[in-house]
């Protein structure tokens, strides 16, 4: 035990020490998520979109503005209204008018609320005037942050800046340490192989940990995401999501002796898993062979249910599938490096 | 004297390559045995053999009578001939985590007195001089309170200052009753250190003895040398057991004096000529008919 901690302050010391990496770690993935935020934030819209659901009067003055945009929802269709408030509340729609009910959904947290009931309201009143039958609308306010971009790329960027720390931090890390015989030298010691590269996946862990919730909140604290989940079920599933990573590297680390053929190895798994794991861009739409794939990378685990808490709400329970796929993964990984490590 | 270590029979291949060809000796409690050999001659694998590091193809080591295990690892301080420093750790972090793994390390205090370390203790291991490394590499050997020390050539690369403090600390650990084994290939340091010397070529053991003895049994008297630009060509009859080299001839005597006159009387221009004692360095041509390709 007095080896194990000497060993992860050893590893932590070096970490910090080595500023470049140390930079590198926290201001690539902040650098990221501000530029997506910047670059994709979302242009001030000229029109409002509002939804309307079942039969809508052709005759309402409303309806022929020609500065909003109107879509029709037939709730006969499967569409419910439930999803249609939802998109309200996400701020994919502006207002949504209930023709069935009639009721019409406002976003408080929307500032085009105002404006665009003021502008309701005041075609309904013409309408009246005008001799039209305009039965009574009940506004229902709902509330909702909008789901931007960056909400939903933040999960993906912090995912994909773990999987490089993980990776190289403890692979190359790792093949380094067999190549100039510092592992050669503690192979004379008594400390057990398990001992020393646990120390080194708890340094890490810790590490990956503190950065991802740095970057987090660092991002954060300018760009307010979407956060409808608890913060522990995001804890949880970033500690799980590391772990995971973490026993990818000890994998490339348990036997390579150069560190080219690490890096290019690590290379070479961890392009395909942030493409395939939907870090930028959604896998709705994606080939189904695709999306079928995605299932065996743990990056898509991490990402789905990061997203899941944060803009669904969703609780441990509904990730759960999630936990157990990112378990499962580093009981592989760590029993197959155990299995195959080389102190030389 | 009690034996701390048998050296059986031990061969080691690497391919083609027989690193270690069949050698056998032991070390008696407390002694300095010093591995001698150009390189390449096998001096590594064999100490890393002995240190349990390498498993031989054949053969076997014996710690106090005892197949090696886990109990010779508290026991035994190694140095390795090439080894990196864990990145980004100061002096008296790499000892201290050294120490966390020995179940009785030496004190901190002592480590650092023992290898005049307290000038560097806030140093980053990659900012460490040549001497300052191998006293840093020597501090984490001795760190378990070895009664067996391995240091493979601990001096090479060293300037002459350097090697010779390095060589009162080696004296020093020896005194506290370190059984100590070396490799190196500078003959001079072997003479010094070594109360025994083996000297090994192509993975055989060649010679195994105190240096003096050694010496004593090769040679009869003093060395004589006398330079020429072309020995070759010299078609006259030399005193028996002159040895021709590509530029000089060397010969030994016995009495001095009488040597001299003999060659005057062959007619020889005696310019440049040197005299000396044999040293070690003088037996390892002698034995390989090379110098030290060093
Ligand atoms: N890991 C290895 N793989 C292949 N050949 C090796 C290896 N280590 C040493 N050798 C060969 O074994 C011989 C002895 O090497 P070594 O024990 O390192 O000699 P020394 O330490 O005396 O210089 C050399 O010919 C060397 O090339
Ligand atoms: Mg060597």
């Amino acid at each position: 035990m007095k080896s194990f901690i000497a060993l992860v302050r050893a590893r932590t010391l070096e970490f910090v020490r080595d500023r470049g990496t140390f930079f590198w770690n926290l201001l690539f993935p902040m650098i990221l998520v501000f530029g997506f935020a910047l670059a994709l934030s979302d242009p001030s819209p000229t029109v409002f979109t509002v939804a309307l659901a079942g039969d809508a009067p052709v005759e309402l003055d409303f309806i022929s503005i020609e500065q909003i945009d109107f879509v029709r929802y037939d709730l006969e269709s499967g569409e419910t209204m439930a999803s249609v408030v939802e998109r309200v509340r996400r701020h994919e729609l502006d207002m949504a008018i209930d023709f069935e009910q009639q009721q019409f959904f406002l976003n408080t947290e929307n500032h085009t609320s105002p404006l665009i009931r003021r502008i309701f309201e005041d075609s309904v009143l013409r309408d009246r005037m005008n001799g039209i039958e305009v039965p009574v609308f009940v506004e229902r306010e709902i509330s909702g942050q909008p789901i931007r971009y960056v909400d939903w790329v933040v999960p993906g960027v912090i995912g994909m800046n773990m999987l490089f720390s993980c990776l190289f931090g403890v692979g190359f890390v790792l093949v380094r340490y067999r190549k100039n015989g510092v592992l050669k030298r503690l192979k004379a010691t008594p400390v057990s192989a398990f001992t020393f590269v646990s120390a080194q996946a708890a340094s890490r862990l810790m590490i990956v940990l503190a950065t991802s919730i740095f970057v987090f909140a660092g991002t954060n604290a300018f760009l307010n995401f979407t956060m409808e989940g608890s913060y522990l079920s995001l804890l949880i599933v970033t500690t799980l999501a590391i772990i995971c990573m973490i026993s990818i590297g000890l994998l490339f680390a348990s036997r390579l002796k150069s560190e080219e053929l690490a890096g290019g190895l690590m290379n070479l798994v961890s392009f395909p898993m942030i493409i395939g794991s939907g870090v930028f861009f959604s896998l709705e739409t994606a080939p189904e062979a695709l999306r079928i794939a995605s299932r065996v990378l743990p990056l898509t685990h991490f990402v789905e249910a990061s997203r899941a808490v944060m803009i669904e709400g969703a609780g441990i329970v509904a990730i759960l599938p999630n936990l157990l796929a990112l378990s499962a993964f580093s009981i592989v990984f760590v029993a197959a490096s155990a299995l195959v490590f080389r102190w030389d | 004297m009690q034996n701390i270590l048998e050296v059986q029979d031990l061969v080691k291949h690497y391919r083609q390559v027989c690193a270690v060809d069949g050698i056998s000796f032991s070390l008696a409690e407390g002694m300095c045995f010093g591995l001698l050999g150009p390189n390449g001659a096998g001096k590594t694998t064999t100490i890393e053999i002995m240190e349990g590091i390498l498993k031989p193809d054949r053969g076997q080591i014996l710690y106090r009578g005892r197949p090696i295990d886990s109990e010779f690892k508290k026991r035994a301080g190694i140095q390795f001939q090439n080894t990196s420093l864990p990145d980004h750790l100061t002096v008296s972090e790499t000892i201290r985590l050294f120490q966390s793994f020995y179940p009785e390390p030496r004190p901190f205090n002592e480590i650092v007195e023992i290898c005049s370390l307290s000038d560097i203790l806030s140093r980053d291991n990659k900012k460490l001089s040549g001497g300052q490394r191998q006293r840093l590499l020597l501090a984490i050997a001795i760190v378990p309170q070895p009664d067996l020390v391995f240091l493979d050539e601990p001096t090479t690369g060293l300037d002459p200052q350097a090697r010779r403090n390095f060589w009162d600390l080696i004296r020093r650990i020896q005194t506290e009753g370190a059984t100590i084994v070396l490799t190196t290939h500078y003959m001079d340091e072997a003479h010094m250190l070594c109360d025994q010397i083996g000297i090994m070529d192509h993975g055989k053991m060649l010679e195994i003895d105190a240096p003096q003895a050694m010496l004593d049994r090769h040679f009869e008297g003093v060395l004589v040398r006398i330079p020429f630009d072309e020995p070759k060509r010299i078609d006259f009859p030399l005193p028996e057991g002159t040895v021709v080299r590509n530029d000089a001839i060397e010969l030994t005597s016995t009495r001095l004096d009488e040597t001299v006159r003999r060659l005057i009387t062959l007619g020889l221009s005696l310019d440049g000529l040197s005299v000396h004692k044999p040293t070690l360095e003088d037996l390892f041509i002698k034995l390989t008919g090379n110098t030290l390709r060093a």
